[in-house]
């Protein structure tokens, strides 16, 4: 599977057995400081570089964010949020960078049914591996983040890699090395983790005193954080999920109705199984043959007299 | 850039005013962010638009473009009012103890000696009082009714807070908020970095707009020390090197002037060049002029070039004007006095105001040569692209020729930084199809015209058939060698007067610094402030060592940084009277007793005692100017003009249009707009997805950017029911051009003398070449208008009407 | 339809060859999408993709036998529906739903051309199909991927998985009951039964069909019981 050992899994898609997990490497995180981010959009070139992504020439909206929304080839995206803040009555441009974020829980893989067309690295990277995809769109509704897209040529799905080729090798992700300003680190979560609190109380000494990461444990944390100067509403950037967790429909559909729903096929099956093995026959008599004989000419001497 | 990119770091608050650095300097911004994140560094943008850097700072406030000097003044005066300026700093190192001439007068919004039919003024009141001993004469005590100072304070006094908001439309609060914070980085241990770029050069007064936060600055004490300085960030990869080597039309390299036609002998030439001493014991620099001069005449003439012909003085052109700029050129062009026009890595078609007298211009020509890597728009000015390149191709007679270049990343060479670094780079990539150096293209029209003169004669053959012209292959001179000839080189042997065994200089070797240049022929140079970046040690511009003594961010092994290798110019003044640091902990460089020791090149001599010689070593003060006597077209001091299309008349001096002594060509003035038919400010501007008219041709780029956009604010969207991302008419006096409307809140309806005004932001990177969207430059709206000192137009500001559209029509 | 006399049996006729190819085609295509939803339901059951050529092609095949499935029943529901109107017949013999799996009809009302057990699973059948087929649409991706909101298509699976499921029970019970029932199948094969089964399950049926004549296929007819066509 994607030409690496398969000892380097944490997690495989559609998969009952569990990966051999004797390997552990270092968890990676990628942090994105959007109180330092100028939303050039350097990762997005980077991204459509290194991934050799061509994207559609779009048009303008209104907007500064293009292409509009993530696609088959576009897996990170900055977008763009005026916001008046009623506290200090000034303007903020909040500009977050888009994308997969490789959370410790991963609602698409969750969600996927194609073995191993999903995967987790023990390094915590959510890779799609394109030859197991079979398009149906299921990771998708699984994500808490609105992330994966399918191509409608090719019929696979898409979405940030984290640069897993890049990262294999020691490299940071396109995006980081592009970044100008530093906005996007890589490294390990923990030294991440460490980076983000520096940037923070940077932050709140600079009156931003919610300013926090966003790490969020309802899908057991993610690979991609970002310090925002407004941890507590990170809805304002550009709809960022408060909690965000696998949806419990989600859940549901592919937790208890899939074994409850096997069961009870199973146990119909059986029912019946049992049922013809014990059960009297439900068979026409000799009895039955002559009496209807009897009946057939009743009734058709009857059907003549009408 | 008086200091570095590199510097920034060391900065307490930054200032971006006049720019827009994480938009258009995306890479450089990093060291703000270090600044910030390292040092706690604050942040301030004053921009009509909430931009992108206003994203990441700590402190915004809106102005209205073109009122900058309005703001900056007011700023020195609330230093001055509440005592917030760099007293020692100011005494030592500028001059404002220094007495200006009796006469000198600021009324009405005109300084003395204005000439209303020229234009122009008289600048012989706008001068120092000279003593007996031809030194100016000072008053130490800053008390004197007629020292700089004094005259400064007066100048300022109308720029109160009040004043500032009715012009600039910035809040008064926020305005106060930023006068206190600036005023804090005028103790010996604060200090503010000034980054701005064509957002104050492209006004009818952008020199003086410069000049303004200059003068902040030297109050502030903050010109020659770590974190500090005036940093002007250019913005065309290698503009710093095209200024540097004197490729505009009133200078030759180095900042050197080219000759006027009055100047009728090199002699007559170097007797306004004497830069005598203003001050006892300072450098003028200037002093060694004939030097440079001298030195650069034989890099251009060789053994042609003799002390008999003085040095061949005579075959450079001779200005009978001011300079033969951009707007002049067209100008003539455009009233079909230009018969041919080489067009070298440059898309006038977008670039020069007024497009369509550029494209009349243009359909005047005889000829055209575009030199490009990419095909421009000016390459194509004659095809009919409808609404977007309106013209009649059967009408136009101009023959064009495209001839293909390499681009920066298929070529070696040097590119200079921003921070005056000269970085040697090497080819990438082969250049694709056809093209070739300039170079090499040069040089085959050379050897071509060469052979015609020496063939036919001509006019004046002299300076053709006579250019040096060294080249391994004459066919393709190479990047080494014309950058050896930048640098410098012995022509002949020169040894000791005292000693004549002791060879001083010897023949054929690389001159190691301009101070071994000579005026008697015997040394070649160039561009004299390059020297030293290829010398006998080699290849300077190609260091690559990241080695940084004192984390000072001078980075003294990487590639060369003129001159002299100095990273921050004026580093003399970073410390005191005594030649201590002012701020220890922000040393650069400092007097032991007997010498200048420390991280970087200094200004002066290294055993030049410190009470003795100023660090401003170009000026013949040796100190910096407050007044800049008649060195100004405009002004000694700035004085706020409005632009010439405004939409309030100038509060200060109501009868005043424009800058009073800008250049602007008689029609041009006839057809400018008026407030009442185009009620809105525009400003262009660049966009961090795009360089220039570059990367539209680039895919991704594109994809990022795709489509001509004008941004406007909600108020005045809902005004003229005007949806986001509808369909915008952008007209001004000169021209129409149809956009998407960007409506955002990061523009906001400023209010300005009582009046509402609204700005409309046009960014510039669309045309109809390239992989993005066809689409208009904002240079078919603006105006025909230059700077005073530098003639560059007035792309910031001018006035444009907007109503929704259903889009350019398509026929 | 007829009542026929053979020579060896009695038959009665009970699908004509058109009901008896949409059945087939029905089931042939319920079968289909068994298999290529289970191997999207769960990743031990995802090798039957392989019968359709991958998890792409199960993919891209079952919405397409899932339209299949909805035209035929379609049809199938027009010839059908009006025998499968509920009578209070059908609620007393669903009473005694427990004697007919125990193989005892005798005390059982007399029952038309269908049961209450074989009502039930024609309604549910309508009922889930429509169901399965609308929830289909909402995840259907390549086609109706933007049509719906990511919510909308969550709800879409889940209902979709548990009408499959419910679905699944129905033709189990379906396909069991045709195989307990001794007797039943023919009906789709041949199209016939005999006339002994009818008695026993459907006697109310083979009345109404005996006296709409009987038609005597023996080599020898000594005589016809029907004066012509039923009506």
């Amino acid at each position: 599977m994607a030409g690496l050992q398969s000892q380097d899994f944490a997690r495989i898609s559609a998969t009952t057995f569990r990966p051999p997990d004797v390997r552990h490497d270092f968890e990676v995180a990628k942090l994105i400081d959007v109180s330092k981010c100028i939303g050039c959009k350097a990762c997005q070139s980077a991204c459509l570089e290194w991934n050799n992504l061509r994207e559609e020439v779009g048009i303008n909206r209104g907007v500064y964010d293009n292409p509009h929304d993530l696609t088959e080839n576009t897996w990170t995206l900055m977008r763009f949020t005026e916001w008046e803040n009623p506290e200090s009555g000034n303007l903020e441009w909040l500009i977050r960078k888009d994308g997969c974020m490789h959370c410790a829980d991963p609602g698409c893989l969750k969600a996927c049914p194609s073995p191993g067309a999903i995967v987790q690295y023990n390094n915590g990277i959510v890779d799609f591996v394109s030859e197991n995809c079979i398009g149906c769109g299921y990771c998708v509704k699984g994500c808490p983040f609105n992330i994966p897209r399918i191509s409608q040529a090719d019929h696979k799905a898409y979405k940030c890699t984290l640069c897993s080729d890049r990262v294999s090798v020691g490299q940071a992700p396109a995006c980081a090395k592009a970044c100008p300003t530093g906005a996007i680190v890589f490294g390990t979560k923990k030294a991440m983790l460490d980076h983000a609190n520096g940037r923070i109380s940077d932050l709140k000494s600079r009156g931003f005193k919610n300013a926090g990461i966003y790490d969020p444990p309802g899908v057991g944390g993610t690979h991609v954080m970002y310090v925002l100067h407004h941890a507590d509403k990170p809805q304002l950037y550009a709809n960022l999920p408060n909690n965000p967790r696998i949806s419990q429909v989600v859940e549901l559909w592919k937790g208890l109705t899939k074994y409850a729903g096997m069961a009870a096929v199973g146990f119909a099956a059986a029912f019946a199984f049992v049922h013809a093995t014990i059960a009297r026959r439900n068979d026409v008599s000799r009895a039955e043959d002559r009496e209807a004989e009897h009946l057939i000419d009743e009734e058709a001497a009857r059907g003549r007299k009408t | 850039m008086t200091n570095s990119w590199t510097d920034i770091k060391n900065t307490d608050l930054v200032i971006i005013m006049g720019g827009n650095a994480a938009e258009a300097h995306p890479c450089g911004f990093k060291w703000v962010t270090e600044a910030k994140a390292q040092r706690g560094a604050k942040l301030i943008v004053v921009d009509p638009r909430f931009t992108r850097s206003a994203s990441v700072a700590d402190f915004y406030a809106p102005i209205r473009q073109g009122t900058d000097i309005a703001f900056l003044l007011g700023v020195m005066k609330y230093c001055i009012d509440n005592d917030k300026i760099q007293h020692d700093y100011v005494r030592a190192f500028t001059n404002a103890p220094y007495i200006v001439k009796d006469g000198f007068n600021y009324e009405d919004g005109l300084f003395t000696g204005y000439d209303e039919a020229k234009r122009d003024y008289d600048r012989s009141s706008w001068e120092y009082e000279l003593g007996p001993d031809g030194y100016v004469q000072v008053d130490e005590t800053l008390q004197h009714p007629r020292c700089v100072y004094q005259l400064l304070k007066k100048h300022v006094s109308v720029y109160t807070s009040e004043m500032v908001e009715r012009i600039c439309g910035t809040p008064k609060d926020k305005y106060l908020a930023i006068c206190k914070m600036i005023a804090e980085c005028s103790t010996r241990d604060k200090t503010m970095t000034s980054m701005y770029a064509l957002g104050w050069t492209q006004h009818s007064k952008g020199s003086q707009n410069i000049r303004s936060m200059a003068m902040l600055q030297l109050l502030l004490g903050n010109i020659g020390v770590r974190g500090g300085g005036m940093n002007a960030l250019r913005g065309h990869s290698n503009i710093q090197g095209l200024t540097d080597i004197g490729l505009m039309s009133d200078l030759i390299p180095g900042y050197l002037a080219i000759p006027k036609d009055k100047e009728v002998d090199f002699s007559t030439y170097m007797s306004t060049r004497g830069f005598k001493p203003l001050r006892p014991n300072q450098m003028s620099y200037w002093q060694n002029y004939r030097k440079f001069m001298v030195s650069f005449l034989k890099s251009m003439w060789g053994p042609a070039a003799t002390a008999e012909n003085e040095f061949a003085y005579q075959w450079l052109p001779k200005l009978d004007v001011a300079g033969y700029d951009m707007l002049r050129t067209f100008d003539l062009m455009h009233q079909g006095k230009v018969n041919g026009y080489f067009c070298q890595g440059f898309n006038p078609l977008l670039s020069a105001p007024n497009r369509g007298k550029i494209t009349a211009s243009l359909s005047k020509l005889k000829f055209l040569v575009v030199m490009d890597p990419l095909q421009t728009e000016t390459s194509r000015f004659w095809k009919d692209e409808g609404v977007h390149n309106d013209v009649k191709p059967e009408s136009i007679q101009t023959e064009v020729f495209e001839l293909p270049t390499t681009c920066f990343a298929e070529d070696e060479g040097s590119l200079v930084s921003s921070s005056r670094w000269l970085q040697w780079h090497w080819p990438g990539q082969e250049p694709p199809g056809e093209a070739k150096t300039d170079a090499w293209i040069m040089a085959q029209l050379h050897l071509r015209l060469r052979e015609l003169y020496a063939k036919e004669g001509g006019a004046f053959p002299d300076p053709i058939v006579n250019l040096h012209w060294p080249y391994r292959d004459p066919q393709d001179p190479q990047p080494d060698e014309i950058a050896r000839e930048l640098n410098g080189y012995v022509v002949s042997t020169v040894t000791d007067p005292a000693d004549p065994t002791k060879v001083v200089l010897e023949k054929g070797k690389q001159v190691d610094t301009f101070g071994q240049l000579r005026d008697d022929g015997s040394t070649a140079c160039g561009c004299w402030i390059y020297s030293g970046s290829w010398t006998e040690r080699g290849n300077m511009m190609a260091r690559r060592d990241t080695n940084d003594p004192g984390n000072t961010g001078a980075y003294q092994n990487w590639a060369f940084s003129w001159p002299a290798n100095r990273r921050i110019l004026y580093n003399r003044a970073s410390a005191d009277i005594n030649g201590k640091p002012w701020d220890p902990r922000r040393k650069l460089i400092e007097w032991n007793g007997t010498a200048w020791t420390g991280y970087d090149v200094p200004d002066i001599a290294v055993n030049a005692k410190p009470q003795d010689v100023g660090p401003f070593i170009m000026n013949p003060e040796g100190s910096a100017r407050l007044f800049s006597r008649g060195l100004m077209r405009d002004g000694p001091f700035p004085a706020h003009y409005e632009p010439f299309e405004s939409p309030i008349a100038n509060v200060t001096a109501p009868k005043i249009r424009g800058n009073p002594v800008a250049r602007i060509f008689k029609d041009d003035l006839a057809a400018l707009g008026t407030s009442e038919k185009f009620p809105y400010a525009a400003t262009s501007y660049r966009l961090t997805e795009h360089f220039h008219f570059w990367t539209k041709h680039v895919w991704v780029n594109a994809v990022l950017q795709p489509e001509f956009f004008v941004e406007i604010s909600e108020q005045l969207a809902a005004e003229k029911n005007i949806q986001k991302g509808g369909w915008v008419k952008v007209s001004s006096a000169r021209g129409t051009v149809y956009a998407k409307a960007v409506v955002t809140k990061r523009i906001k309806p400023l209010v300005c003398d009582g009046k509402t005004v609204h700005v409309v932001g046009i960014p510039l990177h669309w045309g109809f070449t390239g992989a993005a969207k066809k689409g208009f430059g904002p240079n078919s709206l603006t105006p025909f208008v230059g700077d005073a000192n530098t003639d560059t137009p007035e792309f910031k500001a001018f006035l444009v009407n907007v109503e929704p559209s259903n889009g350019p029509a398509t026929s | 339809m007829a009542v026929r006399r053979e020579e060896e049996r009695t038959t009665v006729d009970r699908y004509p060859g058109r009901v008896r190819v949409n059945h087939w085609v029905t089931a042939i295509s319920l079968i289909l999408l068994t298999l290529s939803g289970a191997a999207l339901f769960h990743p031990a059951l995802f090798f039957l993709s392989s019968l359709f050529g991958g998890g792409s092609a199960a993919r891209m095949l079952h919405p397409w036998i899932g339209v299949v499935l909805l035209a035929s029943f379609a049809i199938l529901f027009v010839q059908m529906v009006k025998y499968n109107f509920w009578t209070k017949a059908d609620t007393r013999w669903m009473g005694h739903i427990g004697e007919v799996m125990s193989g005892r009809e005798e005390n059982l009302p007399e029952v038309g051309k269908y049961n209450g057990a074989q009502k039930i699973v024609f309604w549910l059948m309508t009922l889930l199909i429509i169901v399965l087929f609308g929830t289909g649409i909402v995840i259907w991706y390549e086609y109706f991927g933007a049509s719906f909101t990511i919510e909308q298509q969550r709800f879409g699976h889940i209902i979709h998985a548990l009408a499959a499921i419910a679905m699944l029970l129905v033709v189990i019970v379906h396909i069991y009951a045709g195989f307990y029932v001794r007797g039943t199948i023919s009906a789709m094969t041949e199209g016939k039964v005999t006339g002994g089964w009818a008695f026993r399950h459907h006697r109310l049926w083979l009345r109404q069909e005996a006296r709409e004549g009987v038609i005597d296929e023996r080599q020898a007819p000594p005589r016809r019981h029907s004066p012509g066509p039923a009506e």
